[in-house]
């Protein structure tokens, strides 16, 4: 087993222990999980088996297996990034209708609290039996 | 009491983004002009005392938590007209280059359009404009008069009425996007079936601050004017949930 093999083995490894523990900590969303699951796998079959990329190589008429495994990444990242574009879009969508109804909501509360000043929606009104707070 | 002669309720939106100088001074003039106009500023993330100014002037407040541009003011203030009863909705810029005594004439329009534009090269004032950013709104100009199939001469200007069927699509939908306040949301009011027409206004020179008037960002400001509108023709707009809805009690 050359050197190639192991970096592939050893950088597979660490991505899918990163995922397991992100996943377990629950920082990570599973359908973002899945493709990089299938990225390190993948990378796991290409690093003990390299004969396979050859044979896929020769089949597709790339003279060097390497640049189809280059070229493949790149364009998986590349999907990847647009797939992020798309959902940071509707993210910031979404951010922005709340934004607006937050500032709709600010003024509807404004208004009441000018119509009826003895009632503060904003003020927490002590629960029955429970000592004021700061004590 | 006398009744007022238009009985139309009108809210005015105003899109304020630290105007702190020209908000307090813009109000009064139009309310001097309409009393009977309802202002909504939009405070749009303003870190002065835009807010405390329309205050200041009796005028209602809507505060964006933060900077959303002129678009996500606009569909905050259109919620607001749906929501709240109003038969037209007017942008009228905070800078104060927007002549309140023109705000009747855009009215007057509504009689026969959903959409009035104060247009500021239809022969009132002396607006200007040369170069890329000219070649720019004489293009969007005729592309949107082909579209709307009503002669347009200016855009781009945020001097605007819409009555309720207007003012209903663009709560839905108004644009935060390059150019989407004014360019790509006539496209959009003009496929929901709003028709669209322009009055002449004459526009005053800003308060404060002048308008990009460089080669460079006169020649970017026709490459992104050019984007904005391709891709306002070839956008879907999907029918989406009616989130203006009054909430049942």
């Amino acid at each position: 087993m050359n050197t190639t093999h192991l970096l592939g083995l050893v950088g597979a490894t660490l991505t899918l222990v990163t995922l397991f523990e992100l996943l377990r900590r629950r920082h990570l969303r599973e359908k973002y999980a899945v493709i990089w699951s299938v990225v390190a796998v993948g990378t796991v079959v290409v690093a003990v088996w390299p004969q396979g990329l050859a044979w896929l190589a020769d089949l597709l008429g790339v003279a060097v297996p390497a640049n189809l495994l280059f070229f493949l990444a790149s364009m998986l990242l590349l999907v990847v990034s647009i797939q992020y574009s798309y959902e940071l879009g509707r993210l910031e969508d979404r951010t922005r209708t709340l934004a607006e109804e937050v500032a709709l909501l600010r003024l509807e509360l404004a208004e009441h609290r000018a119509d009826s000043p003895e009632v503060d929606p904003l003020t927490p009104r002590p629960r029955p039996g429970e000592d004021v707070p700061g004590e | 009491m006398s009744v007022p002669a238009d009985p139309r309720r009108v809210l005015v939106i105003m899109p304020a983004w630290n105007e702190e100088k020209s908000v307090g001074a813009t109000i009064r003039e139009l309310r001097e002009v309409h009393p009977s106009v309802d202002v909504l500023v939009v405070d749009d993330g303003s870190g002065d005392a835009t807010t405390q100014a329309a205050l200041a002037e009796g005028a209602r407040v809507c505060q964006l938590p933060f900077n959303l541009g002129v678009g996500g003011a606009m569909r905050t203030g259109y919620r607001y007209a749906v929501r709240h009863g109003y038969d037209v909705a007017v942008q009228v810029d905070a800078d104060g280059q927007h002549d309140p005594r023109y705000l009747g004439q855009l009215l007057d329009g509504l009689d026969d359009a959903d959409v009035v534009i104060g247009a500021r090269f239809a022969g009132e004032g002396d607006y200007r404009a040369r170069g890329p950013r000219r070649w720019a709104m004489v293009l969007l100009a005729w592309t949107l008069s082909r579209l709307t199939k009503v002669q347009l001469t200016d855009v781009t200007s945020g001097f605007r009425a819409a009555n309720l069927r207007a003012t209903k699509v663009f709560a839905e939908h108004y644009p935060a996007e390059y150019l989407g306040d004014t360019v790509e949301s006539l496209v959009i009011a003009t496929r929901m079936g709003c028709r669209v027409k322009q009055v002449p206004v004459g526009m005053r020179v800003r308060a404060a601050g002048q308008a990009s008037q460089t080669p460079v960002k006169a020649a970017v400001y026709l490459f992104r004017a050019v984007l904005a509108l391709f891709l306002s023709l070839v956008r879907r707009w999907p029918s989406v949930e009616d989130t203006t809805a009054e909430v049942p009690a």
